[in-house]
């Protein structure tokens, strides 16, 4: 990995109200082509993520390979593991480059919740299709007939399991109880994160991975920063914040999870040679990566308990080898529950292990803040995790570092990177 | 060699155009001797029905007629015989037995749109290359090969008026809906379609064609409805040329003739308003012009065969006020460039992004352009507050504020990032690029690109090497200058360079005219009825008063008393007055529109409205400065040939392009007359009108600017 940049994150309608996601992944994947020096016809292939696109732009990664500072003749292609998305580009990206089959390539993943596809009923679009094919006027006016006011109620796309019809917030309402994750705990993992990235802010070293945005009629409402982190927040505060999803019982409020945010990241990956040649300092590499899955209809956003010990395994290194971990926060009860599972002795002899994964060092975890506070534009996470963690493996010269994602589906997601400069 | 291959499909002779050793199709006397002898032979085979004319050039079907010819024309009679020559070679195609059809790819003007008009049918392609046009009135002629006659009857009188009295192409689509096509169609299969339609003929169907609707009939059918026309159209043309321009006129004249008393009469007219347009001062200048346009498109500035220049991809701009945005827009409008456009502070950046978007959507927004084509020219622009993708860049321009000490620290930071091989340009009109490079590492890469404002719609570009530029970089910037759609000439890197320099004494001038208490619009009017699009005064609130107040100090500072200005604009700055800019100057603005001269001007200056002031006294100072003036730097060598100094003058001031640029206004008046002049200017206004050293041995030696009277 030689450089990753991504767009500022911005609380879903507003900064990007009136932008596209093929225009966020093609600004920040632009400016790191320009601040990595590179001329353009270097790149091999570009993999983009995105969770929901538009069904105008079904293939995200082309239009981003079509930045003009490009040869046309750069093959992309846009790929969804959910809230993975992002990392599994860059995981593709490493496996294409291992394979040979590639020198340079982008990863990448964007979101824009401001621009989210609303649909007709399934019944509606049936009568329009039908209305479409009509030969007569009869026909279409027959046709046309058949609807009903229900009909045209817009379906807008849920943050739900399409499996079980769970939410992913009564997902982690659930996991919160089972688990035992008090509201206490939870409020202050959330403080955590938002002074932390105050401070990763405040010092630059977040505000070093992003793209200035010009935004606003004039282009000259410039946006440097993330708009959802607070640095005033308290547990005072987020304790006063009422539970969404389970009114009188419940502990996962607005403050404790992760908010609908727009956003995008890419990562400039090359082979070891080509990055030498062209005169790049490489800054980490992929060691390894792993992916696992569980029953979605039991705890939802366990995924990661499975995956990580998967990916330390395979690269050959134990918990206690890692200098620095970033564990993606969707709900702080799913970041506590997972790091409840990896310390615990019932788990390890669960995922078949003689001894738990591990214990979390806060101190070298989720340093710069996370999901809760930065924001979690779904396909874009993945890549800003990299991102950060690459910078800051270099500026701690650690040499192992870990990415941990839940995603939707029962997913889970790990990836080992190794400091190489 | 001949002009012409035929070739054959079926019972249809296809007529391939590609004249030799050229790389485009011209219609000379010879090519037309060619064309008649070998339409005789295939009218006379019998194994052909019918005939397609196309073009083997790259996106030109048949660029015009072979103006070399016209500057060979010594008299009207000759004029006039050469035009009824290419009327009886269309004659010939209009009349021939068996259908021509013209197979349309790339250009197809002045005498081959009169050729195409003469063939049977017409098949246009969709390339935007594809452009139909009549420009003989920017050369000051009009059609003359039928093209006057047969244009109004294909497209009815007022399509036909605009085509001819402006000389603006249409595009293929434009052209089908005008009835000037009869087909659209894409390169692929344009021979395929005309073959067809060549065949269609022969079998003796006829071409389907649309009428104009009840208005258009009205308007171009009746004899009342093209009255109506008539006289708007000379109202039009009347106010637009100012006098100045006779060939619109003709133009009128000449159709209105072909509908009055048909087209044979109508034909003769044509060639008599062409013979006499063709000998008149007026076409004479424009058609050196647009020869000196057309040389300078192949010269690079230095002399043939020396130096290489370095094809730009990316382009860096440093300073994204409204001219580094404008050149930055203009960059990805014409050129198709990356730009990289830094400033400082990132508001600006994005502020100068939005300007240079707004130069694309201008085309946008006239059609020129499609929203798609939008979308992706405008991500060639980027904005940067730090110098990230500068190393990637093959030229930089820097546009930052007017400061020596500014210029040279961009510099500065410019040769720690740039590779050695990038060409850095500064955009000045006052700072000495010698001083600007002096600091440089690398000054041999070092130029100026002086761009007048705004850069978009301004022609001229002066690229200005210092005396220790190299070669590459002036040939780099003069390529790259003409890939932006500029006319470039290179000039000394001396103050003013070439355009402000002789700016300079003018605006003196009028600033001393508004002190004597001449009106405002008494001293522009003098200037546009000679011929300038605006006056002086007029420019400077275009220019800003505070810009021209600092140059007119830099050049006094450079030249001493000569050019010493008046005090008008130290008075107008002192009041807040910088022009249009800030919407108070000389001229009152409303919602950005210049809306009258403004009166209190006169009570901030302390003078009271001089009466009786003659406007030939007023003219007289102000042209002769500016003349006189041109001489001098000439002289000195600020530009390479009179040839870059008028076209300077005209592109840059817009100095009237039918007075050929002030030195050939100079060899019209004659040195002797123009030195007698500036002495009796000098006797009663001051040593500043004391004529150039230059011009009084010329008027000892006869000698000439142009020596050979002006023919090149």
């Amino acid at each position: 990995m030689i450089g990753g940049l991504r767009t500022p994150f911005a609380k879903a309608g507003t900064v990007y109200r009136e932008a596209t996601a093929a225009a966020l992944a093609r600004h920040c994947t632009r400016e790191l082509l320009y601040r990595a020096e590179l001329a353009g016809d270097e790149v091999d292939e570009v993999i983009y993520g995105q969770v929901v696109p538009s069904p105008l732009v079904p293939n995200v990664a082309r239009e981003v390979s079509l930045l003009p500072q490009f040869p046309r003749t750069i093959p992309a292609y846009t790929l969804n593991r959910a809230c993975a998305s992002g990392a599994q580009a860059v995981a593709n990206a490493a496996d294409q480059i291992h394979a040979g089959r590639a020198d340079v390539v982008l990863a990448g993943g964007v979101e824009v919740l401001s621009d989210i596809p609303i649909l007709h009923s399934r019944r509606f679009a049936g009568i329009l299709q039908e209305a479409a094919k009509a030969k007569s006027l009869g026909q279409r006016v027959a046709a046309f007939a058949k609807v009903r006011p229900r009909d045209l109620k817009p379906v807008a796309p849920a943050i739900a399991e399409p499996s079980t019809g769970e939410s992913m917030g009564q997902s982690a309402e659930k996991m919160a109880k089972e688990n035992g994750i008090s509201r206490v705990a939870q409020d202050e993992l959330a403080l955590m994160s938002h002074q932390r990235a105050a401070a990763g802010t405040r010092d630059g070293r977040l505000t070093a991975e992003i793209a200035p945005w010009f935004g606003g009629r004039d282009r000259d409402q410039v946006v440097t920063a993330d708009n959802l982190i607070r640095a005033d927040t308290s547990l005072e505060a987020l304790a006063a914040l009422r539970p969404v999803f389970d009114r009188r019982y419940g502990s996962v409020t607005a403050g404790n999870a992760s908010p609908l945010t727009d956003g995008a990241a890419t990562v400039l990956m090359m082979s070891e040679e080509k990055a030498h040649a062209l005169g790049h300092v490489p800054l980490v590499a992929v060691r390894s990566h792993a992916v696992a899955a569980v029953d979605p209809g039991w705890q939802l956003l366990m995924g990661p308990v499975y995956a990580v010990p998967r990916a330390l395994q395979r690269a050959g290194i134990a918990w206690s080898d890692l200098g620095l971990v970033e564990i993606h926060e969707a709900f702080a009860s799913q970041v506590l529950s997972n790091v409840q599972a990896w310390g615990s002795e019932a788990w390890a002899a669960r995922l078949g292990l003689a001894a738990p994964v591990g214990e979390v060092d806060w101190s070298r975890t989720n340093v710069m803040g996370g999901s809760i506070a930065i924001g979690h534009p779904f396909a874009a996470t993945g890549a800003r995790l990299v991102t950060t963690l690459a910078h800051e493996m270099v500026r701690r010269q650690v040499q192992f570092g870990l990415i941990s994602i839940c995603a939707q589906g029962g997913m889970g997601f790990a990836m080992v990177l190794e400091n190489v400069t | 060699m001949s002009a012409f291959r035929t070739s054959r499909r079926g019972g249809v002779a296809i007529l391939t155009f590609d004249l030799p050793g050229e790389p485009i199709n011209k219609i000379s006397q010879a090519v037309g001797w060619e064309l008649e002898e070998l339409l005789d032979r295939l009218i006379h085979d019998e194994t052909v029905t019918a005939m397609v004319l196309d073009s083997a050039k790259p996106d030109v079907f048949i660029a015009g007629a072979d103006i070399e010819e016209f500057t060979r024309l010594a008299t009207v009679e000759e004029a006039t015989k050469l035009s009824r020559d290419g009327q009886l070679l269309m004659q010939r195609i209009a009349a021939s037995p068996k259908p021509i059809v013209a197979a349309i790819h790339g250009a197809c003007l002045g005498g081959g749109l009169e050729l195409a008009l003469a063939c049977q049918a017409r098949i246009v392609t969709t390339h935007p290359k594809t452009q139909l046009g009549l420009p003989e009135v920017q050369l000051g002629l009009i059609p003359g090969a039928g093209g006057s006659n047969r244009l109004p009857r294909r497209i009815g009188l007022r399509a036909a008026l605009d085509m001819i009295l402006t000389g603006k192409p249409v595009d293929g689509r434009k052209a089908l809906r005008l009835g000037l096509a009869d087909e659209l169609v894409p390169e692929a299969i344009l021979l395929d379609v005309a073959v067809a339609a060549a065949e269609r003929l022969a079998r003796g169907t006829k071409p389907k064609r649309g009428g104009r609707g009840v208005t258009g009939f009205l308007l171009d059918g009746t004899p009342l409805g093209r009255l109506v026309v008539f006289r708007k159209a000379r109202e039009q043309v009347e106010a637009k040329s100012g006098g100045h321009y006779p060939a619109p006129l003709r133009a009128l004249e000449v159709i209105r003739t072909s509908y009055d008393d048909g087209m044979a009469k109508g034909l003769v007219a044509e060639a008599e308003a062409f013979g006499e347009l063709a000998m008149t001062d007026v076409s004479r200048r424009l058609v050196e012009i647009f020869f000196a346009t057309t040389a300078l498109k192949k010269d690079d500035g230095v002399p043939p065969g020396v130096g290489i220049g370095r094809p730009v991809r990316r382009l860096g701009v440093v300073g994204s006020g409204f001219m580094g945005a404008g050149i930055a827009g203009t960059a990805v409008l014409q050129a198709g460039v990356q730009v990289r456009l830094k400033d400082a502070d990132l508001a600006r950046v994005g502020k100068g992004i939005r300007s240079a978007e707004k130069i694309l959507e201008a085309r946008v927004k006239r059609r020129r352009m499609s929203e798609l084509e939008y979308e992706r020219q405008r991500a060639l622009v980027s904005g940067t507050g730090d110098w990230s993708g500068f190393a990637g860049t093959d030229l930089v321009v820097e546009a930052v504020f007017e400061e020596l000490g500014v210029k040279r620290q961009v510099l500065e930071d410019l040769e720690a990032v740039v590779p050695a091989t990038t060409v850095l340009a500064t955009n000045t009109s006052t700072i000495p690029i010698g001083e600007i490079a002096a600091a440089a590492r690398h000054p041999e890469r070092v130029l100026g690109m002086h761009f007048f404002s705004p850069v978009e719609k301004m022609p001229l570009l002066e690229v200005i090497p210092h005396e220790g530029t190299a070669v590459d970089p002036v040939v780099t910037a003069v390529q790259f200058g003409r890939r932006m759609g500029k006319t470039v000439i290179v000039v000394a890197d001396s103050p003013g360079f070439w355009v402000n320099r002789i700016l300079t004494p003018y605006l003196n001038e009028a600033g001393f005219l508004l002190e004597e208490g001449v009106p405002i619009e008494v001293i522009d009017r003098a200037m546009t009825d000679w011929g300038f699009p605006v006056g002086p005064v007029t420019l400077l609130d275009e220019v800003g008063l505070d810009v021209g107040e600092k140059a007119g100090m830099v050049m006094h500072a450079a030249f001493g008393s000569r050019l010493a200005p008046s005090r008008v604009l130290q008075v107008m700055r002192a009041d807040d007055r910088l022009g249009r800019k800030n919407g108070r100057g000389f001229h009152f603005y409303k919602d950005g529109r210049r809306t009258g001269p403004d009166d209190s001007v006169y009570r901030l200056l302390g003078v009271r409205g001089a009466t009786g002031v003659d406007e030939a006294a007023i003219r007289d100072r102000l042209v002769f400065a500016m003349l006189n003036e041109a001489a001098m730097a000439m002289s000195e060598g600020v530009v390479r040939t009179p040839r870059d100094g008028d076209i300077g003058a005209i592109f840059g001031i817009g100095f009237p392009p039918f007075r050929g640029g002030p030195l050939r206004a100079l060899d019209a008046i004659g040195a002797i007359e123009a030195v007698e002049q500036l002495e009796r200017l000098a006797r009663v206004h001051g040593a500043r009108f004391a004529p150039a050293a230059v011009l009084q041995e010329m008027a000892r030696t006869g000698a000439r600017w142009y020596p050979d009277g002006g023919r090149r």
